[in-house]
């Protein structure tokens, strides 16, 4: 919950101007960029994801140096995922 | 878990580890505390206190907002759950944290409808799903997921839904590090500063640190090398003679966070005049309600809720943990009555606590990692 997850941008959700379809370790499920509406994410962008929201906008280095490290957690990411594939939102 | 050999930036940590020993004064005792639980847990997972000189400790802090709940409040939000007609949606740490008459799992096996979720919009479709039960939102966290729940009742609001609530027991960091820094039995050199609440409150809210308190900070990555890199910051502004705020994870963090995200919350909560921290007690202006413009949306208008305040266990010593007085295994249950499958105290509850973090973690001594960095 703490711990911002990122994901990569695959599209914009034409209907749901503030939410957009997001790729997080091979699970892709809708996202709020509402929060970054000043300079809103595109596809190929990587966000950090707190809760279901993208808070902010990382590079893709930091975004995969973020990963590797969150894999290392272990047990508290995986459940953050099981969580997310779970997760509808729309 | 890495072990400290495979771990791929060894000789990166090493240097820095080696640059750290010159910074440090000899004979003085230096004390950083990390404020973010993530960080924490990267400190034991990688046995960095194992890098650093002996004569530089860290420091635990306060920075798991499951950690803090006050059992009154897990109380509170069971009564709430406990309704026929409520279905009690929150996070997954949420689950096993104690309250004084049991936990959610307690509350959930004698018939509660309690759902957790990943979201607190997957909350608001189960709402919209269930028109006719009332769906309360059991919301924690810091500045990281405050903006969450105020965009998500932002959300209600505009769709008319009228059976959503939150039950809000959002924290802000500010209040809980100046509390520490009042506390008259902790001394510290500097701070550690967490990096994902700082992308929503920014780098300027700390700046009291240095101007009041005369102590650095840095804004901290979650990598081991952001850890060390920080330490390092923090030795050289002592070296110097320098005191202020900098950004080690300005890849991540804008010096003024999000501005989006703080409005959002200032629009539909504001501060609480006081709040009960676990362990630290009744800290001022240090939590969110929901402002009366939003009185719909908040469960404890809604519902009655009983309120009491509940003594945290005598054998738990959370209190002394988070305020970094004692670590994980100097409290006296550590590992034997509490663990993190039957937690009396919080910190052993969440992942990101400092009894849980060392309790996966601990299986490093400081000799064999000493040998492995040989």
């Amino acid at each position: 919950m703490c711990l911002g997850i990122p994901g990569e941008v695959v599209e914009l959700l034409p209907n749901h101007p503030d939410l957009a379809r997001v790729e997080v370790s091979g699970v892709r499920r809708a996202v709020n960029i509402g929060l970054l509406a000043d300079e809103p994410p595109q596809p190929g962008d990587w966000v950090l994801i707190h809760v279901g929201f993208a808070m902010s906008k990382l590079d893709e280095t930091e975004a995969r140096a973020t990963l590797d490290f969150l894999a290392g957690v272990g047990q508290a990411y995986t459940d953050e995922l099981d969580a997310l594939r779970r997760s509808n939102i729309e | 878990m890495r072990f400290v050999d495979e771990y791929r930036d060894a000789a990166k940590a090493r240097a820095l580890a080696a640059r750290i020993a010159q910074l440090c004064e000899p004979g003085r005792q230096y004390r950083f505390m990390e404020v973010c639980g993530g960080h924490t847990h990267t400190i034991y997972q990688h046995g960095l206190a194992d890098y650093l000189p002996e004569n530089i400790t860290l420091v635990h802090g306060p920075g798991c907002p499951v950690c803090v709940i006050p059992m009154g409040r897990v109380d509170d939000a069971i009564h709430i759950a406990s309704r026929p007609d409520v279905i009690m949606t929150s996070f997954g740490d949420m689950l096993r944290v104690p309250g004084g008459m049991g936990s959610f799992l307690d509350a959930k096996a004698a018939g509660a409808d309690i759902r957790m979720v990943y979201s607190p919009l997957d909350a608001l479709a189960i709402a919209r799903a269930e028109p006719d039960r009332r769906v309360v939102f059991l919301a924690i966290g810091f500045e990281t997921t405050a903006p969450s729940t105020a965009v998500t009742v932002q959300r209600a609001a505009e769709e008319g839904v009228t059976n959503f609530s939150v039950f809000c027991n959002h924290v802000t960091i500010i209040p809980g590090i100046k509390a520490i820094l009042d506390s008259p039995d902790l001394r510290l050199d500097g701070f550690i500063g967490p990096g994902h609440v700082s992308t929503v409150i920014g780098c300027r809210p700390y700046e009291f640190i240095p101007r009041q308190y005369r102590k650095p900070l840095v804004v901290a990555g979650f990598e081991p090398l952001d850890l060390l890199q920080s330490v390092y910051l923090l030795l050289r502004q002592l070296a110097d003679g320098r005191c202020e705020v900098e950004n080690q994870y300005a890849r991540v963090v804008p010096w003024d966070g999000n501005p989006a995200a703080l409005r959002a919350v200032a629009d539909v909560m504001t501060l609480r005049p006081y709040f009960e921290w676990r362990g630290l007690g009744f800290i001022s202006h240090s939590a969110l309600r929901m402002r009366d413009e939003y009185a719909a949306y908040d469960a404890e208008r809604i519902f009655p809720v009983p309120g009491v305040r509940v003594a945290d266990p005598k054998a738990c010593q959370c209190g002394e943990v988070l305020k970094g007085v004692l670590k994980p295994w100097e409290c006296k249950v550590f590992g034997t009555a509490c663990t993190p499958e039957t937690p009396i105290g919080t910190c052993m509850v969440s992942s990101e606590g400092a009894c849980a973090a060392y309790y996966n973690f601990g299986r490093f001594t400081r000799e064999r990692v000493k040998e492995a960095v040989r």
